[in-house]
């Protein structure tokens, strides 16, 4: 895609969006890019190795990484696009297990990422409360603290299942706008405690301290009061400044758009606020002229992660993997199908399967250099079950643009190559 | 027993004794949490509240004084807005603003201020945060208010001579009010 493009780095990155921004430059920072041969010794047994280092990064010949992207139809990449990239998928095809290293998580935002100093940001809380106040992080990182694996998915993930045709894609390309961290904050029952909510608070009114000033409403049921998340942590550290540093909204199972990042303000109400982001966009446009508004829960999900597009496999046994998840709670089975559909078998599922998170499956496969079509189906447990692409264009048409989730699709075809395709 | 130096009797008393202080801890500790008494935070003042209370609802609540006129749309949007949107709102590269009535239910609906935006009043609440791109927040509400004026004009909701403030903006009935349901799903069988 890249010819040489071998790594980006993040330091960078910051260090070009900050002197950007203190430029008060309107474009907005272009990811470096540099290639760095590793060299290794003949044989590590006979030199000695490296001394510790304060902050550890991947073997130098660990090249995944994240693709970026702009709107459907965009290309994807680091090249001449760049510049219209306004959000990067992560290298499922690349992972192990079900965490998202947090370099790796999907990127999406709405006007550049902002670099905030933890020690000048504040989160207020207003509006239907006893006691409006002002928190700093250091604030929140002494109250009750909660820790909980959850994904978290763009709505706009899988957009191009939209499109009447099938286009060459990865399952990065098709499916990287999903990720799984661990997430670290404090509870939002615990702040509304704190602050004194009122009864009547229905709505809250989340909004984000970046260009965009990304601002969500969100209802103040019993789910969210219970799950929701002001998280400060991610894997262990701080989150990234990608994922909202210093602080971000976390519901679990709901769209990503809605998990607001770089957190100032939440204003509680009786009514949703109506804004842009759930109105003009992130509403779901039927057949029929008509729009899903508050859409907010992502459904069940699967997608064969390998073999998968424009990989190559060889013949004999293999061992089919994917990723499952879905926003209503676990997920109780994955089936597989290698013949499009036709029949279905059980996949294993890994331990621990968590709600709200991606869970990982296989099944062993023995390919014999025939045709076949690969597919996983998710089933969660309400019962409901993953749609066939058909099913779901059927009732909803081609023109959502979010929330797709229907059966992913590979082709195998008898040299080993992989694509996708719509079956 | 007595080789360590310790009598059962001691032992006992040191026991209810650790007993009466655990009890005393989660005593404390769980009245500090019912009360509500973690001292972190502080009080907002007015003064803050109303600098960050930036938002404007559905029904114009948040809308600011000041106002903005068709006329003075044309320079604004022509100076602020059209490297973007184009000369006349619909020609992009980013989003189009104008037109694409009556196509929603089409293969290839046009979503516009005119065509799909539900509420006049947010068209403020979203450009006064996030536009222009380049200088997000830099906006004056007259600017604001008359760049409202001129995409309502140009999407043929208001006439030319409307002027747009914290009173008409929440009387226009915007075309696509009714056009959205709640969610419907689970909706494929």
């Amino acid at each position: 895609m890249d010819g040489g493009l071998r790594h980006i780095s993040r330091r960078r990155f910051l260090v070009q969006s900050a002197t950007l921004t203190a430029l008060g430059t309107a474009a907005l920072a272009l990811p470096n890019v540099s290639a760095e041969e590793p060299k290794a010794p003949d044989n590590p047994m006979r030199v000695p190795g490296a001394l510790p280092r304060p902050y550890g990064e991947r073997a130098p010949f660990e090249q995944q990484m994240r693709l970026g992207g702009g709107g459907p139809g965009a290309p994807h990449g680091w090249g001449a696009n760049a510049p219209n990239n306004f959000n990067s998928l992560t290298p499922l095809q690349d992972l192990h297990g079900v965490i998202t290293p947090s370099s790796l998580h999907f990127e999406r935002h709405h006007n550049g990422v902002p670099l905030i100093d933890p020690a000048r940001h504040r989160l207020m809380i207003h509006g239907l409360v006893e006691r409006p106040m002002v928190f700093t992080r250091e604030d929140l990182e002494r109250l009750p603290d909660v820790s909980r694996l959850a994904f978290v998915e763009c709505s706009g993930n899988t957009w191009d299942g939209w499109r009447n045709e099938p286009g060459d894609f990865t399952v990065q390309d098709t499916h990287g706008l999903t990720s799984t961290s661990e997430w670290t904050g404090v509870k939002l029952s615990t702040l509304l405690d704190v602050v004194g909510a009122r009864r009547e608070a229905s709505w809250m009114l989340a909004e984000g301290s970046d260009a965009a000033g990304l601002d969500r409403s969100v209802p103040l049921t019993n789910d969210v009061i219970e799950e929701a998340i002001i998280c400060y942590g991610q894997n262990g550290e701080a989150l990234r400044p990608e994922q909202g540093y210093p602080l971000r909204l976390l519901l679990p199972g709901f769209e990503g758009n809605i998990n607001v990042k770089w957190l100032r303000r939440l204003k509680l109400g009786t009514e949703p606020f109506m804004t842009r982001w759930e109105t003009a966009k992130y509403t779901d446009l039927l057949p029929n002229g008509k729009a899903y508004q508050f859409s907010l829960v992502m459904d069940a999900k699967s997608v064969i992660t390998n073999p998968s597009g424009k990989q190559q496999i060889q013949p004999g046994l293999q061992e089919i993997r994917g990723l499952a998840w879905t926003g209503r709670g676990k997920v109780t089975k994955v089936e597989v199908s290698a013949d499009g559909g036709r029949t279905w078998q059980a996949a294993e599922l890994q331990d621990p399967v968590l709600a709200k998170c991606h869970t990982r499956f296989r099944l062993p496969w023995r390919w014999k250099g025939q045709e076949a079509i690969l597919q996983s189906r998710c089933i969660d447990e309400t019962g409901y079950v993953q749609p066939t692409r058909e099913a779901l264009v059927k009732v909803r048409g081609t023109n959502s643009t979010y929330h797709y989730n229907g059966i992913q699709s590979w082709k195998v075809e008898r040299d080993g190559r992989v694509r996708n395709i719509y079956a | 027993m007595d080789e360590y130096g310790i009598s059962m009797r001691r032992l006992l008393l040191i026991g209810i004794g650790t007993c009466i202080l655990g009890l005393t801890c989660i005593f404390t500790v769980s009245s500090a949490e019912e009360n509500g008494t973690w001292q972190v935070g502080r009080a907002a003042t007015k003064d803050e509240i109303k600098a960050w209370n930036i938002d404007v609802s559905s029904t114009g609540e948040g809308l600011p004084a000041g106002q903005g006129t068709v006329k003075q749309g044309v320079q604004v949007f022509a100076a602020k807005c059209a490297m973007c949107h184009g000369p006349t709102g619909t020609e992009g590269p980013k989003d189009k603003l104008v037109g694409g009535r009556n196509t929603l239910a089409s293969p290839k609906p046009v979503r516009t201020v005119g065509s799909y935006w539900p509420y006049a009043p947010t068209l403020y609440d979203y450009i006064n945060r996030a536009m222009p791109f380049n200088a997000p927040g830099s906006l004056t509400p007259e600017e604001i208010y008359s760049v409202i004026a001129w995409l309502l004009f140009k999407n043929e909701i208001v006439p030319e001579d409307a002027v747009m403030d914290a009173k008409s903006l929440p009387q226009v009935q915007m075309p696509n009010r009714d056009g959205f349901i709640p969610d419907q799903r689970p909706d494929v069988p």
